[in-house]
C-alpha cells in the first residue's frame, strides 16, 4: 500500500545525525589519511603517494621519534593492563560483596579522579611529586622510605612509568564501576548453587564469577588500548608538548600534536601530522579487529 | 543468609582495602584544595596542615581572580558542553528512532555507520577538521567545538537510546497512529518522554569528556574570549608556575565546578553505568 510512497520522516529523523556525523568525523578521517599521501613544495601541495610514510618509518631523524613514541605507548598502554585493571577488578570484587555497608559512598569516593580534567590530575601530582614541596619525601620518610625518593617525573627512567600510574590513578574508577555492573548481574542462584556444593569466598570469585565477567574484561581491554593509543592531555599538561624529559614520556598523541602544529624550533607540517594520525589509525583498527574478530568472538559467553 | 559470606575478620578487611583506596583516590584533591586556603609560607611549612587562624590566606584567589578571566572561561566551558549535550541529545535521539522505529532499506548499513565512531577516536581526523574549520571560519568559534563534540557525542548515544527506543511499546505508538498523530508528533510527545533515563544517561556519560578535553580547545579555539575552563586554567598555571598559591588556587577553582556536578549527577551515572548502557 505505501510501497510507492517515499517515507520522508525517516530523512528528517536521520539527517541531523547523519549531517554532521558525516561532515565533522568521517570526512575529516579520510581527508586525514588523504592528506598524509601528499606534501608541500614551494607553498604548493603535491601528491607523493606513500612517501611521507617512508620518512616516518626509515628516515633516521623520523623514525628515531616515531618508534620512540610507538614504544613508550606500548608501555603506557601495558601498566593500564598491569595496573589499572586488576585494581579495578578487585575493588569491584569487593564493592559487589552483599550487604557491604557504604558500598555507593567508597564507589562515589573512588571514581571522583576520573571526573576531574587532565590538567588538574596532571599538575596536582607534579606539585604533590615535586621536590620542592616536599609532600612526597616527607610521607615517604614517615614510612621510614625515605631514600626511596626520587625526582620521578624528572627522571627519564621513571618518568613515563610515573605518568601512567597517575593515569592509572584516574581511570581506575571505569573498570571498577563496568566489572561491579558485571558482577550483579550474576544471578544470585548460581552463587548459591556453587556454595551448595562448597565453592564460597575467594573460590567463589575464581571460579564462578570471574568466568562470568570475562566478556566485560574484554571489553575493558579494547576500551582501554584505545583510550591510550590516541592520550595526549595528560603528558602535555604535566610535561608539555616536548614530554620531557629528553621525549622520554612522549607517545603518539605528543608526537602528533608536536609535529602538526610545530612546537618551539620545530615548523609544524600539516602532512606528517595526518601521516602520524594515519599510523594511530591502523594500530587502533588492528587492535580493535584483534579484538573482534580474535577475542570477542572465541569468548564464551554464558546465558544468564 | 549463610555465614560462608559475612565473617568479620573479612569484613573488616575489606573495609580496610577501601578505606585504603579512597584515601589514595582522594588524597591529592584534598592536599590542593587545603593549600589554595593558606599563607605560601604555611604551603611550604606544613603542607598536610588544615589551614588555621595564622595560615590562612585566600591571596591566591585574589591573584586568579585579578589575572585570569575565569567567568569567562566558565561560561564558554558552559556553553560547549551544554550546547554539544542538547545537539547530541535532539539528534542522537531522533536517528536512534529512525533505526528502531522503522524498517527501510539500509537501516542495517546505516546503524553501523553511524557505529564505527563509537570505536575511532575523532582525534585522528583532526588535521583535517582543523583545515576544514579554518576554510568555513568556524575556528577560534565556540561553534567549532560545539559541532566537534556533537559529532563525538553521537554514535554511542545513538547506539545506547536506540536499544532503549526498542523497549517502548508498539501498542502505544499505534494507538498514537490510530488517533491520526504524526510520525513527529508520536516521537516527540509520546516516545521522548519514555526515554528520558537513557537521555539522561547519555547527557552524563558525554559531559566529562567534553568539560575536560583539552585537544580541541588547544587547536581549534585558543583564542583569549572562546577559551575553555579547562584550556584557560592550563594557559594560567603554566604562566604562574612559581607563584604557588595561584596555582592552587586555580586548580581548586577549575576541580570546585566537576565536583558540584558529580554531586548532582553522580546517582544518574552510576545508575547509566551499571544499569548495563555500555554492555
Amino acid at each position: 500500500m505505501h510501497r510507492a510512497r517515499i517515507r520522508w520522516h525517516i530523512a528528517v529523523f536521520l539527517a541531523p545525525a547523519v549531517l554532521i556525523y558525516s561532515a565533522v568525523m568521517i570526512f575529516p578521517l579520510f581527508n586525514t589519511l588523504r592528506l598524509a599521501l601528499y606534501s608541500k613544495v614551494d607553498q604548493e601541495r603535491v601528491f607523493v603517494g606513500l612517501q611521507n610514510f617512508q620518512t616516518l618509518f626509515f628516515d633516521p631523524i623520523w623514525s628515531e621519534q616515531f618508534w620512540n613514541a610507538l614504544g613508550n605507548n606500548f608501555w603506557f598502554f601495558i601498566v593500564h593492563m598491569l595496573v589499572q585493571n586488576p585494581i579495578g577488578i578487585a575493588l569491584a570484587a569487593i564493592l559487589s560483596h552483599p550487604r557491604l555497608r557504604f558500598a555507593a559512598l567508597y564507589r562515589s569516593a573512588i571514581f571522583i579522579p576520573t571526573i576531574m580534567s587532565f590538567v588538574i590530575v596532571g599538575f596536582a601530582w607534579k606539585l604533590i611529586l615535586s621536590p620542592i614541596w616536599g609532600i612526597a619525601p616527607s610521607m615517604l620518610d614517615a614510612v621510614g622510605l625515605k631514600s626511596l625518593f626520587a625526582p620521578w617525573l624528572g627522571k627519564e627512567e621513571y618518568a613515563l612509568t610515573t605518568l601512567a600510574l597517575i593515569s592509572v590513578w584516574q581511570f581506575v574508577g571505569i573498570p571498577m564501576m563496568l566489572i561491579y555492573a558485571a558482577l550483579l548481574s550474576i544471578p544470585e542462584e548460581i552463587l548459591e548453587a556453587g556454595e551448595v556444593d562448597g565453592i564460597t569466598g575467594a573460590s567463589a570469585f575464581w571460579k564462578i564469577k570471574l568466568p562470568l565477567i570475562l566478556p566485560s574484561i574484554g571489553i575493558i581491554s579494547i576500551l582501554t588500548f584505545v583510550g591510550n593509543f590516541n592520550a595526549f592531555d595528560l603528558i602535555y599538561a604535566a610535561q608539555g608538548a616536548l614530554a620531557g624529559p629528553d621525549f622520554s614520556t612522549d607517545i603518539l598523541g605528543t608526537f602528533m600534536y608536536r609535529t602538526f602544529f610545530g612546537f618551539q624550533l620545530q615548523l609544524g607540517d600539516p602532512h606528517m601530522g595526518s601521516a602520524i594520525a594515519g599510523a594511530m589509525f591502523a594500530i587502533i583498527l588492528i587492535g580493535v579487529c584483534i579484538y573482534l574478530f580474535g577475542i570477542q568472538t572465541r569468548m564464551r559467553r554464558y546465558q544468564l | 543468609m549463610n555465614k560462608a559470606r559475612t565473617n568479620p575478620f573479612n569484613t573488616l578487611a575489606m573495609h580496610g582495602a577501601l578505606i585504603f583506596y579512597t584515601l589514595i583516590a582522594l588524597f591529592p584533591v584534598f592536599v590542593i584544595l587545603i593549600n589554595s586556603f593558606k599563607t605560601r609560607k604555611a604551603i611550604f611549612r606544613e603542607p598536610l596542615a588544615l589551614p588555621d587562624a595564622d595560615s590562612f590566606s585566600m591571596v591566591g584567589y585574589q591573584t586568579v581572580m585579578k589575572q585570569g578571566d575565569f567567568f569567562l572561561y566558565f561560561q564558554n566551558s558552559m556553553i560547549v558542553t551544554v550546547g554539544s549535550l542538547f545537539l547530541v541529545l535532539l539528534f542522537g535521539a531522533m536517528a536512534a528512532y529512525a533505526l528502531s522505529e522503522y524498517r527501510f532499506r539500509g537501516n542495517m548499513i546505516m546503524g553501523l555507520y553511524l557505529a564505527l565512531g563509537i570505536m575511532i577516536p575523532i582525534r585522528i581526523g583532526t588535521v583535517a577538521i582543523l583545515e576544514m574549520m579554518v576554510a568555513t571560519g568556524l575556528v577560534n568559534t565556540l561553534w567549532a567545538l560545539i559541532l566537534v563534540y556533537t559529532a563525538q557525542g553521537l554514535p554511542l548515544a545513538v547506539f545506547i537510546l536506540s536499544e532503549f527506543m526498542r523497549q517502548v511499546s508498539d501498542d502505544l505508538k499505534n494507538a498514537g497512529r490510530i488517533d491520526g498523530l504524526s510520525e513527529y508528533t508520536i516521537f516527540f510527545r509520546l516516545v521522548l518522554p519514555l526515554v528520558r533515563p537513557a537521555m539522561a544517561t547519555v547527557a552524563v556519560f558525554n559531559m566529562i569528556p567534553i568539560w575536560n578535553d583539552l585537544w580541541f580547545p588547544l587547536i581549534l579555539a585558543p583564542a583569549e574570549e572562546v577559551k575553555t575552563l579547562t584550556l584557560g586554567s592550563q594557559v594560567f598555571i603554566g604562566q604562574f608556575v612559581t607563584d604557588w598559591n595561584a596555582v592552587l588556587s586555580a586548580l581548586s577553582m577549575a576541580i570546585l565546578p566537576v565536583l558540584i556536578l558529580y554531586v548532582i549527577f553522580s546517582r544518574q551515572l552510576i545508575r547509566g553505568i551499571t544499569s548495563g548502557a555500555v554492555k
